[in-house]
C-alpha cells in the first residue's frame, strides 16, 4: 500500500478499551485514531504510541450510555456517526461493547472494512452484541477456540499475550 | 495496602458488604473503587473509596497495592497481570442480577489455574482468602507484556494491510 491505511480503533471503557489498547502493535505504520468514553484515556492511548515509537494518534470522545438511557443512546449514535465522517477510517476495530456495533454498521455505510473482536470476558459463549455485530464486521473473531465456528467468529488468538519478554 | 475495584459500571453490593466487613475486623488497609453506590446502594464503612480514578491514578494505586481484590472484569485482571499484582477475584451472577448473565464466573473459572489468580466462588469464602493473602503475601503473577500474542497481532494488521 502506497498509502499508510487509516485506522479507527474503538471501544467502551474499562475491560473493552483495556483489550483494545493490547492490540496496539498490530496499528503500527498506520494512521491510527481511538475513540472511547473518558477523556483521560487519551493519555493511555499516547503511551501505547510512544511505547511503539509511532506518531502521536487521534484522540475522539463520545458519550458514554446504557441500554436504559434513550436520549443518551441517540446522542451516543450521533457523536460515533460524527467521528466515523470526520476520521473516514479504512479500517474499523472495535473490541465492544454497544457503541462497537453501531459503529460497525456505520463504518460499512461508510465503506470501511470493520473488525469486531468478542472480548476475552466470554467465555462459553458470544456476548449478545458479539452476536448482532459479527455477522456485518468483514473480520468476526473470538478469543477462545472453543467459540470458533464455521460462518460464525474465527480464533486467531487472544489479547492475553504472553509473559512479558 | 489492597486495592479493591469493582469497574466503574454496575455496583456489586454483595461484594463490597463482604469487603467491608472484613476490613472491620482485620483493620486491614483498603482502598476502593466503587461505583456510585445510590440512595439504596451499600457504602462501605470500614475503608475510604471514590467512584472512579482516572487512568494515571489506576495505574498508581495498583503499583502500590500488596494485592488487589476485585470482580472477576477482565479489566481489572489484566491490569493486576500487567502489573505482576496477585488478584482475588469474586465473580458476579447472573442470576443475582450483579451483571447481565453469567460470563464472570466463566472467567473466573478458566482463569483459576494462573498462578496469581485467586477465584472466591461468593462472599462467604472471600474472608478466608482474603486472610490467606494477607498472610502469605500471595504469589505474584508472571508480568504479562503490554500487548496480545503475536499471532493475533499478525492476523489483524495482515487484514488492515491487505487490499
Amino acid at each position: 500500500m502506497s498509502r499508510r491505511p487509516r485506522v479507527l480503533a474503538l471501544s467502551s471503557t474499562g475491560g473493552h478499551w483495556v483489550q483494545l489498547l493490547r492490540l496496539a502493535p498490530a496499528f503500527d505504520g498506520c494512521e491510527l485514531h481511538y475513540a472511547t468514553t473518558v477523556a483521560e484515556s487519551r493519555d493511555q492511548a499516547l503511551a501505547a504510541a510512544r511505547a511503539r515509537n509511532q506518531p502521536a494518534p487521534g484522540f475522539h470522545l463520545f458519550t458514554d450510555a446504557n441500554r436504559w438511557q434513550k436520549l443518551r443512546l441517540l446522542r451516543q449514535a450521533l457523536e460515533l456517526a460524527a467521528i466515523l465522517l470526520r476520521v473516514r477510517p479504512h479500517v474499523l476495530v472495535t473490541t465492544g461493547a454497544a457503541p462497537g456495533y453501531v459503529a460497525i454498521r456505520l463504518g460499512r455505510l461508510l465503506g470501511a472494512r470493520t473488525v469486531w473482536i468478542d472480548s476475552v470476558a466470554n467465555v462459553e459463549e458470544l456476548s449478545l452484541t458479539g452476536q448482532l455485530a459479527g455477522p456485518h464486521a468483514h473480520l468476526w473473531l473470538t478469543q477462545w477456540p472453543e467459540l470458533a465456528r464455521p460462518g460464525g467468529p474465527q480464533f486467531l488468538g487472544s489479547v492475553l499475550g504472553g509473559p512479558a519478554a | 495496602m489492597i486495592f479493591f475495584t469493582i469497574g466503574t459500571h454496575e455496583p456489586f453490593d454483595r461484594m463490597v458488604r463482604a469487603v467491608d466487613a472484613w476490613a472491620a475486623t482485620s483493620g486491614a488497609d483498603v482502598f476502593g473503587q466503587i461505583p456510585e453506590p445510590g440512595a439504596s446502594g451499600y457504602r462501605p464503612r470500614h475503608f475510604p473509596f471514590v467512584a472512579r480514578l482516572a487512568p494515571a491514578a489506576y495505574a498508581a494505586k495498583v503499583e502500590a497495592a500488596d494485592f488487589l481484590v476485585a470482580h472477576a472484569g477482565m479489566g481489572s485482571i489484566i491490569t493486576a497481570l500487567q502489573h505482576g499484582k496477585p488478584i482475588l477475584v469474586m465473580p458476579r451472577r447472573g442470576h443475582l442480577r450483579e451483571t447481565r448473565n453469567d460470563h464472570q464466573w466463566a472467567t473466573a473459572s478458566r482463569l483459576r489455574a494462573v498462578p496469581g489468580i485467586t477465584v472466591a466462588a461468593d462472599e462467604t469464602e472471600l474472608p478466608r482468602l482474603l486472610d490467606d493473602l494477607v498472610a502469605r503475601g500471595g504469589t505474584a503473577p508472571a508480568p504479562l507484556s503490554p500487548w496480545a500474542e503475536p499471532r493475533l497481532l499478525e492476523a489483524l494488521a495482515a487484514f488492515i494491510h491487505q487490499r
